[in-house]
This record gives structure tokens, C-alpha cells and sequence, in this order.
């Protein structure tokens, strides 16, 4: 009843080719834009911004990148951290040694290096795969955090930890701590909003196909005529640029400073992406933002709940968010293998049988 | 009906948290001084009696005194786990509470610090990073928010080199001689390298670089490195369980504990019990005396501890780390009196509060008023100073008596050398950053 598609007809191919094909979805899709755009930045203030909003659409970006490779195209990867300080540093690098460059056009390029060298450590996906491939991926991880840590060239000779300059764009100032949170907010949505759409177009577009066919059975696939070098590098390529750009948003517009250690640290990136995905939904636009929003929000809503509702003590309560962050995961996986996704599927299902459910 | 159950937990959680913004109450003006703590991780047995300290003796004013001239503090913790994401979300949740806003901030990590200063100057609340953080900081014409005092990290590294000049019988006699940095892979950790190699070219002694990935439970290589390299002195800036592996590492080698430094964070009665008796001997960097012979202490046992509302265990009072987070207290309580003073109202926001750290001067009566006499040694705070050039002594662990002994006397740091460092990073800081220095006279 209320998710009703009977009726709803498609007379031209460009309908049959809309990337929203049934009106409630591009109602809802419509309506949560209109908010996040029209109503969110009049709101916003500095708590909402940095502790919130800012890290759940960041984290949107990278884990959607990490589903092209894990969940589109069934690549491993545990180097996520890794390719997210390639974007940090060569953002900075480019940030510091081109002043003028606008901050858009640093950040694109910051993928692509990211892009770059992602490629060169998707190569051994060629020969060896599942297991063997995330742990040849963990290999990004830590050589590129050692790097970034050790040769001083990349942090211009100065201390290890690296602050973004303040920059503006089209006239306002979006990093440093003098930046609006509404403007900062504006800016990150806007590489999210577009890259999504990019996104939704490659996955069920000719690329998006021949990564699944690979996903689904490489051998058959090769028989078909999808080449696997080409398929699983322009996978690499497009997953590490969507994680370096969300990598040097980390650091431009999130937190303003980064030192690779800590911030690219493997559990708290590679992992946290990893796991965003899989409670989210492997193979799923909707589900990158699902377990993005799961993975970010829970610890915040957790405390907020524990410490400003209920009165345990801080530590306690750090206590508490550790066991039930830990026993939620699995309560969902358990509940739901697929994810979070596959949830909002049967919640759709149920509600085009509202209110006799079954 | 799975969903159904799963739909309502959902919802009304939701509802709480939003019923959580409107659940503040009115009260009477306090003090709002957030402490961002880390009792949880790989650094909590340093964390633990550094946060105790700093409660017990807010407590103990509000107990003993009714808060600060009258007006109570509100200390409000929030667990970090050395974590510089969630400290950034504890900073931002806590800059505006109570009517006060937040009035200082203590990050308790030099990471943090690093990532707050920006933010805090924005928002004109002053950070405290007592003898941590970003060592140029101490030039309060381009940070004038930030306060590391009593000392930084540039004039402790310069302390210790002087303590081994001494030892060895004379500045003259470091030439040749071998020098070892084992520390945290961390900006932490990497604060006292300029300035050593500025002194190892200065003095001619050779400075050996080992770094110790986070946490720092993994150190075997390093000390083969030790040992290979065979240096005449080990100086060590770590935190958290690094300390205590590497204190063990270097006991496993038999590397002499008297030639073995710490910095004032590797330097507390939890670095060293895990290596039992072949600790003895250890020496660390210390900006006050351990123990609990001051009448700070006494009053915070009897009117906190005894009331049964200690922050932490009661035998644990008086520790190293327990002394300094109450010295981080001391240091507030005074630049909120100062404030008062200056501004001449009791309901001062975090920008008068600057104003009252930026004239901070601790003196032999001040510390006898406070009950520190003999805690430390005195030092004072101006606008362009925020570091005060305090004096350094170093303490070695006497493992029998389970005690930490003053050995040296009252060192000054190579001021002149530390402080033409501090104006020359600082000054690349402000222009990056396209900060005008201010004027302070």
C-alpha cells in the first residue's frame, strides 16, 4: 500500500533508464536532498558539523569507494588506510607548493595519486586472490603509513603531524578553523552528491557489469571476453580514487590536521571501512552510506545516551559503547547476513504489502 | 515481527536522543572546566592517575573552599582513549556547556594538541598543555591561546644534556660520545630531535635516532639496536605501556639504569614496577617532587578521600602523575583567580580566563599558600613568554624503597638556544598560516 509500484509505467526508454526508476524512490531520494542542502547548512552549528555530519558523508565517500573493490568487483582489500594518506599527503603537498590551485581541483588530483598508486598495488590481484589478496593489500597499509611517517619530504621538512592551510573556494573559506561549518558542511556534500551519482552511473553501466561478471565467477567471465587486467585494475584505479579523495577530505575539511600514524592507523580505517561495508551491504550504493552512518554515528548516539541521558560516568560508559558496538555487529550480522541494505529491501517489501505483512 | 520489535528499539532510541538537547537544567554560575581523560587503551595506566589528580583537587577546592572565591567548579570529564578523532568530538560536544562555555581545555596529548590549537584560538579558549604539545607554542605573539609552561620539551631535551655534561665530568667531555633518542613515532615523540641535533652539532656528541611504533609493546629490535650501537646514554620519550616495555627491553640488555633518562611522561611509578628491582636506578626528567608531603595533598585525603569520593585509590594518591594532573588543577584554580581579579567579575568566559593565565606567576609564597612548598620551583607567565622557563631536575627510582628521590639539583634550560628555536618555528607556523604576530607591549 504505501510502497506501491502497480501502475506506475514506463513508456520511453529514457524512463527505463532512470537511475530512480519508481516515484517513491525519487520522492524520498528528492526529499532527503532538498534537506540536506536547502535545510541542514541553515542549522548546522560547529558540534553537528565536525562530530556528525562531517564524518558520516566522509566516510560515505570512502566506503562507497571500497565497495566498488570488495563488493562490485570481489577484490579483498585491507589497504584502505593506506590509499586514504596517499590522498592526505599528496592534498597537502599540492595544497602547499600550488597556493592558487583551487581546493576542488587539489582533491580530484589527490585521487588520482591516490588512483596511481592504487593500481600499482592492485597488480598482484592478477595472480592471487581472495585471502592471498588482502593480505598482499595489507602491504599498502603499512608501507605507506611508514613512508609518509619517515621521509620528510612529504610533511616539508617541518613535525610529522600535517595542518591544511586555509583555502577558500569561489570566495569562502572551507578549511582552517575559521571556516563556516555550514560552508565546510556544503563542500563535503557536494564532492558526495556528485561522486555517488558517478558511482550509481559506472556500477550499472558496461565497467559496473564486468566487474560483477568477475566478482562473480573470474573464469567465466574471461570466457565471456571481460579481460581481468583491464576489469580488476579500473577497479583499483576508481576504488583508491574515491578513498584518497575521501582521505584528503579527512584532512582538509574534517579535521584540519593528520598525523598518518594515528589517523590512518589499520583499525581505524582499513577495518572501520571494511566492517562499514559489510554491515552495511557489500555490492550497494545504499548500503556504503548505511554502515557508514552505523559505524560513525553508533559510538556517538552510544555516548550521548550513556553519559547525558542515563549518568554513567565517562568511563563506564566507554566501557559499555565498547561491549555493545561489539555485540551490535554481530546481532546484525547474525540477523541479516547481507546487511543493512538487504534490510531496507524487506522494509520496502513489507510496506508494498502494508498492512498485511507477512 | 522481528523487524517490527527491531523498528520501535530503533525509534525510541532515536527519541531519547533527542530528548537528551533539551535535558539541560538551570543552576547556579560554575566554573566549566572540561578534562578530556583517557582511563581506557593502551595509555590508560598513565592516563588513569593524571585525570585522579586533576578531579581530586577541584573536588577538594569545592569541599574545603566552596569552589573558587565562592563559585563552584564543574569538572566534566570525557574519556578520549588518546584518540584524536573523539577528542576533536569531546572538544566540540563540550566548548559551550554551562554558562561559563568551557573556560581551558587540558588535551593531555601532544597529537591532540596540535589538532585543537587551531580551533581554540577560533573559538578564544585557552589550552593548557602542561609541559607537552607543540613545543613553539611557548611564543604567545603568534599562539595566543596555547600554554605550555612550566617548561617545554626543547628546554627539557637541553636539561638532560646538561645533566650528562655534569656526569661526564664537563660539557667538553661529550665530544665523541654517543647519545641514543628512543621515542614515540608520533609528533610526540619526535619534539626533542631538532633541538638535540642542534646540541649534538653544538657539543659534538653523536645522536642515535630510535624510533617505537604505536603502542609500543614491540620493542625487541630497538633494543638489539641498543646494543649493537653501544650508546653512553639512552634518553627516552615515551608514553603509556612503552615505557614500561622499554624500561624492561633495557634491563633484558643490561643496559645501565643510571644512564638511562626518561622525559617527564616516562618518569611515574607505573613505567617502572613492571621491571620489579632491575628498574633501580632509572632516571627521569620531573618539573615537581613525587610523593605526599604537601598540604595539598593532606587536604585532599580529608576532605575528598576521607568523604569516600576519591577519584581513584586512595594509595595511589601522591604518585608522579597523580602530582602533575593536580598541578594542572593548581595552575587553573590560580589563572581563574587572576582572571576574577583582572576582570573584575566572577562569571569570566574562556577569553578573560587567557588573560588570567598570561600573567600566571608562581612564587615561593603563592606555592607555600597553595601547600606546595618545595613542590617546585618558581616561574612566571607573560604574554609573549607562555612557557615561563621553569626549572628541571631529574629523579631516579629507588626500587627498594619503592620511591622516586630528587638526585639533581634545580636545572635551568639553555634558554638562549631553545628560545631562538621557538621564534624560528614559530614564526614558519604564522606565516603558513597567515597569522599576524601581536603586539604585546
Amino acid at each position: 500500500m504505501l510502497y506501491r509500484e502497480t501502475g506506475q509505467f514506463k513508456t520511453s526508454y529514457q524512463s527505463d533508464q532512470a537511475l530512480f526508476t519508481i516515484t517513491q524512490d525519487r520522492f524520498l531520494v528528492g526529499a532527503i536532498l532538498a534537506v540536506a542542502v536547502f535545510l541542514i547548512p541553515f542549522g548546522i552549528n560547529d558540534y553537528w558539523s565536525k562530530s556528525i555530519l562531517l564524518p558520516f558523508l566522509v566516510f560515505a565517500l570512502i566506503s562507497l569507494g571500497l565497495n566498488i573493490l570488495v563488493g562490485y568487483c570481489g577484490q579483498i582489500s585491507l589497504g584502505t588506510g593506506g590509499f586514504m594518506a596517499v590522498g592526505a599527503y599528496s592534498c597537502y603537498k599540492i595544497m602547499t607548493s600550488f597556493p592558487e590551485l583551487n581546493l576542488i581541483v587539489v582533491i580530484v588530483l589527490a585521487g588520482l595519486c591516490a588512483a596511481g598508486v592504487g593500481v600499482l598495488f592492485g597488480l598482484p590481484s592478477l595472480r592471487i586472490k581472495g585471502f592471498y589478496l588482502a593480505v598482499a593489500t595489507l602491504a599498502a597499509q603499512f608501507f605507506l603509513v611508514w613512508m609518509f611517517n619517515k621521509v620528510p619530504w612529504f610533511y616539508n621538512y617541518e613535525m610529522s603531524q600535517i595542518t591544511a592551510p586555509p583555502r577558500e573556494v569561489f570566495g569562502v573559506l572551507v578549511t582552517s578553523a575559521e571556516a563556516s561549518p555550514a560552508a565546510q558542511y556544503l563542500f563535503m556534500l557536494g564532492f558526495v552528491i556528485v561522486f555517488t551519482w558517478i558511482a550509481m552511473n559506472l556500477v550499472r553501466g558496461r565497467v559496473g557489469r564486468s566487474w560483477m561478471a568477475i566478482r562473480d565467477r573470474d573464469i567465466a567471465a574471461e570466457l565471456m571476453g571481460v579481460r581481468p587486467l583491464q576489469t580488476k585494475l579500473t577497479a583499483f584505479a576508481v576504488s583508491s580514487f574515491y578513498v584518497g579523495m575521501g582521505g584528503a577530505l579527512v584532512f582538509t575539511i574534517w579535521l584540519g590536521t593528520v598525523e598518518v600514524t594515528e589517523t590512518f592507523d589499520i583499525l581505524q580505517s582499513s577495518f572501520f571501512v571494511l566492517f562499514a561495508i559489510i554491515i552495511g551491504g557489500l555490492g550497494s550504493i545504499l548500503g556504503s552510506f548505511l554502515g557508514a552512518a552505523f559505524m560513525t554515528l553508533m559510538p556517538v548516539v552510544l555516548k550521548v545516551l550513556l553519559v547525558d541521558v542515563v549518568g554513567v560516568i565517562p568511563v563506564t560508559a566507554k566501557h559499555i559503547e565498547f561491549i555493545l558496538v561489539g555485540s551490535l555487529i554481530i546481532i546484525f550480522l547474525i540477523n541479516e547476513p547481507h546487511g543493512m541494505a538487504r534490510m531496507w529491501g524487506i522494509a520496502k517489501e513489507k510496506m508494498r504489502l502494508w498492512p498485511f505483512p507477512y | 515481527m522481528k523487524f517490527r520489535t527491531m523498528a520501535i528499539a530503533a525509534a525510541s532510541a532515536a527519541a531519547m536522543v533527542a530528548g537528551a538537547g533539551f535535558a539541560t537544567v538551570a543552576a547556579a554560575y560554575e566554573y566549566t572546566v572540561p578534562n578530556l581523560v583517557y582511563r581506557t587503551g593502551p595509555y590508560a595506566p598513565n592516563g588513569i592517575p593524571l585525570a585522579n589528580g586533576f578531579i581530586d583537587y577541584m573536588n577538594m577546592l569545592n569541599e574545603r573552599d566552596g569552589g573558587i572565591d565562592g563559585v563552584k567548579v564543574n569538572v566534566i570529564e570525557c574519556e578520549t582513549g588518546y584518540n584524536t578523532k573523539v577528542s576533536v568530538e569531546c572538544y566540540e560536544n563540550l566548548k559551550n556547556e554551562g554558562e561559563s562555555g568551557a573556560l581551558i581545555f587540558n588535551p593531555h596529548s601532544t597529537g591532540v594538541t596540535y589538532a585543537l590549537i587551531p580551533k581554540a584560538t577560533a573559538d578564544e579558549i585557552p589550552i593548557l598543555s602542561m609541559g607537552y604539545g607543540r613545543t613553539s607554542a611557548a611564543d604567545g605573539t603568534v599562539f595566543p591561546y596555547i600554554f605550555n609552561f612550566p617548561a617545554t620539551y626543547w628546554s627539557q631535551a637541553s636539561v638532560f644534556v646538561k645533566y650528562v655534561g655534569a656526569k661526564e665530568g664537563g660539557m667538553d667531555n661529550l665530544k665523541g660520545k654517543k647519545i641514543a633518542l628512543v621515542y614515540h613515532n608520533s609528533a610526540y615523540g619526535k619534539e626533542p630531535i631538532k633541538t638535540l641535533e642542534v646540541l649534538a652539532e653544538k657539543y659534538g656528541f653523536e645522536l642515535m635516532l630510535l624510533p617505537v611504533d604505536h603502542p609500543g609493546q614491540e620493542q625487541k629490535a630497538t633494543w638489539l639496536q641498543v646494543r649493537r650501537g653501544k650508546p653512553d646514554w639512552v634518553f627516552m620519550w615515551g608514553w603509556g605501556v612503552m615505557n614500561q616495555v622499554a624500561i624492561k627491553e633495557a634491563a633484558a640488555i643490561r643496559f645501565p639504569m643510571d644512564h638511562f633518562i626518561g622525559v617527564w611522561w616516562s618518569g611515574s611509578e607505573n613505567d617502572v614496577a613492571p621491571a620489579g628491582d632491575a628498574a633501580d636506578g632509572y632516571l627521569a626528567g620531573t618539573m615537581h617532587a613525587p610523593g605526599r608531603d604537601f598540604g595539598a595533598i593532606k587536604d585532599i585525603i580529608t576532605h575528598v578521600y576521607d568523604k569516600g569520593n576519591g577519584g581513584g585509590d586512595l594509595d595511589r594518591v601522591g604518585e608522579v602523575l597523580y602530582n602533575r594532573g593536580m598541578l594542572e588543577a593548581i595552575f587553573t584554580a590560580q589563572a581563574i583567580r587572576n582572571a576574577v581579579k583582572i576582570h573584575g567579575t566572577k562569571e569570566i568566559n574562556g577569553k578573560q580566563l587567557r588573560d588570567g593565565l598570561e600573567v600566571l606567576t608562581v612564587t615561593e609564597e603563592s606555592l607555600s599558600a597553595d601547600g606546595l612548598s618545595n613542590f617546585m620551583k618558581p616561574f612566571k607567565v607573560t604574554c609573549e613568554d607562555h612557557e615561563g622557563a621553569g626549572l628541571i631536575a631529574i629523579q631516579q627510582w629507588n626500587a627498594k624503597d619503592q620511591k622516586w628521590v630528587l638526585v639533581s639539583d634545580w636545572i635551568e634550560p639553555m634558554t638562549d638556544i631553545v628560545r631562538g628555536l621557538v621564534k624560528e618555528d614559530a614564526g614558519a607556523f604564522a606565516k603558513e598560516n597567515n597569522i599576524t604576530p601581536r603586539s604585546c607591549s
